[in-house]
């Protein structure tokens, strides 16, 4: 992956002039890449990333392995569209496996997310079955670990 | 009572402690200090690494290994000096030391007599001058310029030698000032030492942080590697300084003394590191190129940000440390850091801790996420607004 990608997938909030300094290229070159790759959709937003735990203790998050009749026409792609389209899905994936769709939802409560998958997506048609998993704890997310980790090294040292 | 001091041999008596030693109490009687002071990896040693120690002790490897190590790590580490530098030791010419440190300090023991002049490159790591005079020998600095970027040039080396003359340190890149000899540089070095009896302890412990060139070695350039006891290790590179590994390599008839201090001092380097070095310097170089491409990022940020603030520095090409000057702030590098420690709660180390070179000048670490390197620059630039 460009360097520059790199950075940004790992902090989205270097200022241009810091990407410029730490991947060795011009301000004017930082700029123009970003707005190419905004452009073509490489980039596709820039988010923080939050410790649920903290944020919102009530959060619940579930992943929801969805089995599915594919479409003659268009596959998977139909049904995956209309599920992303709801509120509180945050993930969408076509898996290789035992299944077929990842769900990944959010709500504020399990009785909300059980009501979802009972009203909302069984009932869809070619869907054939889900099987829901809660989040209990999230330990690493997106490369990083949830628990702060603590420096063991002295202040000063030669 | 006795009177201790009396009883103390002459030579560790006089040795002074290492002038960091001050900072770092002062740092530790405060509280929410954020530290740019350390000269160890903020990385975890890799994974994998650790895994091939804990299997190790899962299989009972707790006995002690034979005294120069263990033949698969001595071949493994010829093979690395061969495949980086092209120069072939075979695995009887490496001794397994007890880090890097060991290396040095079985170099100079079994090299220095007293009243034997050694040549040490400052400004330095801490350790080799209080070394040589244990030996009874005679620290020689050989003071280093901002101008030169803080090589080591011909002329002060010439400059510098007597016929007292027994050896050369020569630390690169450096700690503290991120300096590194490039080929010419060093074929100048080796013109001067060619056809002398000068021996040169190269310790190379940075060698796998150097950004933008490769690593260019003493031993590389003609018959050096005759006259050169090359010091390498885990720490740095692998992110692996609390397992205490590191290594000597050099010719037949120096090993040959080197161990017999190694045999009697140490017996032999800890069995579960030089396991978990195996797995280290045969199946980490991905876990190396990543660490360093970190460092690289960091370095640059560094770089600019400071020379933004005020604080002027030369472009360091190894290691993970800048040394800008604090010259323009009219303070001295202690006072420098005394106050930045006690006003804005920073801690950095002054560059006279690492020689009296290093006056005007304060080391850096950025061995740091970024995100913790950038708070506490501006709080070094809120100081020096306010100086
Ligand atoms: C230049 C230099 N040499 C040697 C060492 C010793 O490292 P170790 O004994 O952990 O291998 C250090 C550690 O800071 C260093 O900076």
């Amino acid at each position: 992956m460009d360097q520059l990608l790199t950075l940004l997938k790992e902090n989205a909030r270097l200022s241009v002039s810091e990407l410029a300094a730490m991947a060795a290229m011009s301000e004017e070159d930082v700029k123009s890449k970003i707005a190419a790759y905004e452009k073509d959709g490489t980039i596709r937003g820039y988010q923080a990333l939050i410790n649920e735990e903290l944020a919102d203790k009530n959060a619940v998050t579930a992943f929801i392995e969805v089995k599915v009749t594919p479409k003659a026409e268009r596959g998977f792609d139909e049904l995956a569209n209309t599920i992303m389209g709801f509120d509180g899905v945050e993930s969408v994936y076509l898996m290789s496996g035992s299944f077929d769709l990842a769900v990944t939802l959010s709500g504020t409560d399990y009785k909300e997310i059980a009501l979802f998958v009972a009203r909302r997506l069984s009932t869809l048609d070619g869907v054939v079955s889900t099987s829901t998993h809660f989040l209990l704890k999230k330990y690493k997310d997106r490369g990083v670990y949830m628990d702060t980790e603590i420096d063991e090294r002295g202040l000063i040292a030669p | 009572m006795m009177d201790y001091d009396k009883l103390i041999s002459k030579k560790c008596f006089e040795m002074k402690p290492s002038g960091i030693r001050r900072f770092f109490d002062m740092a530790n009687a405060r509280e929410g200090v954020i530290s740019l002071g350390v000269g160890e990896p903020d990385f975890q040693t890799p994974w994998n690494v650790r895994q091939a120690a804990i299997s190790s002790l899962e299989r009972g490897k707790t006995k002690y290994t034979a005294n120069s190590g263990m033949a698969e790590l001595k071949t493994a580490i010829a093979d690395k000096i061969q495949k980086d530098l092209g120069v072939t030791y075979d695995p009887s010419q490496v001794i397994v030391t007890v880090g890097g440190s060991e290396g040095i300090d079985i170099a100079i023991r079994s090299i220095v007599d007293p009243g034997d002049e050694v040549l040490v490159v400052e400004p330095c790591f801490v350790c080799y001058s209080p070394i040589v005079s244990l030996s009874g020998g005679v620290p020689v600095p050989l003071e280093t310029k901002a101008e030169n970027d803080f090589k080591l040039t011909a002329d002060l080396l010439r400059e510098k030698i007597t016929d007292r003359t027994k050896m050369l340190i020569l630390p690169f890149p450096n700690n503290p000032t991120g300096a590194v000899m490039d080929r010419k540089d060093l074929e100048e070095i080796a013109a001067v030492l060619e056809g002398t009896d000068i021996l040169v302890l190269s310790d190379e412990i940075y060698s796998a942080l150097t950004y933008g060139g490769e690593h260019t070695s003493i031993i590389q350039i003609g018959d050096m590697a005759e006259r050169t006891i090359l010091v390498n290790g885990f720490s740095k590179a692998y992110s692996m300084t609390g397992w205490r590994l590191g290594y000597v390599a050099a010719p037949a008839p120096l090993i040959k003394q080197m161990l017999k201090i190694h045999q009697y001092a140490i017996m032999c380097s800890p069995t579960v590191s030089q396991y978990a070095a195996v797995e280290a310097i045969t199946a980490c170089d991905k876990d190396v190129e990543k660490m360093r491409t970190e460092y690289d990022q960091r370095r640059r940020w560094l770089v600019k940000a400071l020379n933004g603030i005020g604080l002027d520095c030369f472009e360091p090409r190894g290691a993970f440390y800048v040394f800008p000057s604090i010259k323009r702030t009219g303070l001295s590098s202690e006072e420098f850091c005394e106050r930045l420690l006690n006003e804005y709660d920073v801690a950095v180390v002054p560059g006279n801790a690492f020689g009296d070179s290093g006056e005007g000048f304060i080391r850096i670490s950025y061995a740091y996420s970024l995100k913790h390197i950038m708070t506490a620059v501006e709080r070094i630039n809120d100081f020096i607004t306010h100086i």
